[in-house]
């Protein structure tokens, strides 16, 4: 399995936020992004995720464990700013809608949502109604939503905002179990991510792509 | 699919939904009618099918522009995009789910409604069952409006405006169902059909408009 990106360009507004931005990425490989605020970190992820088309390039994902057709966005989990989470419903009805809604990626199978509480630390707590959590057992509990769907891709924006140290940690070692695993991430954060051997891509931002064009 | 629409149906009878809130809204303005109008039984029994689907469309709209952007707002709407479930059903599922939650509970108050304009029973019964086969359509119909507006903070007015020329058709042909049975000349089954015709039409056509602006809406 294996994520190329070709010549990405986008804009926003009428602004081109970024061009020419090439990378690939085989299973088992991540690609973390960094640079400064607005420099167009969440639109590539957003560009990759399908939301937004780019204005140049194209993005696919390709090889022999890929069966044709398959759009790039249903290989994906997209772990935005937002929790995608219901404040009125419990952490149980949360994770267990979207491990039935999702289903899993040909290739793996989700665990289930206890076991996924548990992996990120709040096993105990399922009962509660999502919105009673703390900003941190929110993204806690985003981040299990990873784990109850299989998906090979998983494109992180920010994952560790809000989150103290030990969660970090937990983070780091569930991204690490996803990439030996075969995984492939993309994330866009400001903190290391305590991996070994990632890619590093430095977005410059609008500035950098002004001084060639105009 | 089928969680989906338990999750918005557990989402619009929690706190917050909006499910009574719709009803109470009807019951409100149907119910403060008698009072303006007057106390002439006659009149009240003459204006009543119309009174009722009035406040039913009215409450109707109150709750649509809920439909999506609940969902936008946490994030969730840009995962439902991802999904290879046809964006189309998802519309669609989530239109049943919004009519279970706001406009079936409008279709069973209305027999209520109806002994407050002093309606005869085959006249309640028959606002009854147009409501039951028109609420529909306005969802299908409003699903579009929610839609177009769902990137717009407080567009909650404009999802009402953008619908309410559409859902004409439905409160004319509701309304004259609901007098051609009790309206002794007037034919019963033709009008009842369009109305019919007019839910299935908005059913195909409404959530694919409303797909379509998702897709083209998201930043």
């Amino acid at each position: 399995m294996r994520l190329t990106a070709e010549n990405l360009g986008a804009r926003r507004g009428e602004d081109l936020l970024f061009q020419d931005i090439s990378f690939s990425l085989d299973a088992g490989q991540a690609l973390v992004l960094t640079g400064p605020n607005g420099s167009g970190k969440s639109t590539l992820l957003r560009v990759v995720a399908g939301f937004l088309r780019p204005e140049t390039g194209h993005v696919a994902l390709t090889g022999p464990d890929v069966a044709s057709g398959v759009k790039l966005a249903e290989a994906c989990h997209y772990l935005g700013h937002r929790n995608a989470m219901k404040a009125e419903l419990s952490v149980w009805e949360n994770l267990s809608f979207w491990k039935s809604f999702l289903g899993d990626f040909e290739g793996g199978k989700g665990l289930p949502v206890t076991q996924a509480a548990e992996a990120v630390g709040l096993g105990g707590i399922t009962h509660l109604p999502f919105g009673y959590l703390s900003a941190g057992q929110q993204r806690r509990i985003a981040f299990a939503k990873l784990l109850v769907a299989y998906r090979p891709v998983w494109i992180l924006d920010e994952p560790t905002a809000a989150l103290d140290v030990k969660a970090e940690d937990i983070f780091g070692g569930l991204i690490r179990h996803h990439l030996s695993s075969g995984g492939i991430l993309l994330a866009a954060t400001h903190q290391p991510l305590a991996l070994e051997s990632v890619k590093e891509l430095q977005m410059k931002g609008f500035a950098a792509v002004a001084e060639e064009r105009w | 699919m089928i969680a989906l629409l338990l999750r918005d149906l557990k989402l619009s009878v929690r706190a917050g939904g909006g499910a009574l809130i719709g009803v109470l809204f009807f019951m409100t303005v149907v119910a403060v009618i008698p009072f303006g109008v007057g106390p002439d039984l006659n009149l009240l029994s003459r204006i009543g099918p119309a009174i009722v689907w009035i406040g039913a469309l009215l409450s109707a709209l109150l709750g649509l522009d809920r439909l999506f952007q609940t969902d936008r707002d946490d994030g969730s709407l840009d995962l439902l995009l991802m999904q290879e479930h046809p964006l189309v059903l998802t519309v669609f599922v989530k239109c049943v789910a919004h009519w279970l939650g706001n406009g079936l509970p409008l279709v069973i108050a209305s027999p209520l409604l109806g002994l407050f304009m002093n309606m005869s029973e085959v006249a309640i019964g028959a606002t009854m069952l147009t409501l039951l086969v028109g609420t529909p359509a306005l969802t299908f119909i409003g699903a579009v409006g929610a839609a177009v507006a769902v990137a717009l903070p407080r567009g909650g007015l404009l999802v009402s405006i953008l619908v309410l020329p559409l859902a004409i058709p439905v409160l004319i042909f509701g309304v004259s169902v609901s007098y051609a049975a009790v309206e002794d000349p007037a034919p019963f089954m033709p009008p009842f059909l369009i109305l019919l015709a007019i839910t299935m039409f908005f059913a195909v056509l409404g959530p694919l408009g409303a797909a379509l602006a998702l897709r083209s809406a998201s930043d």
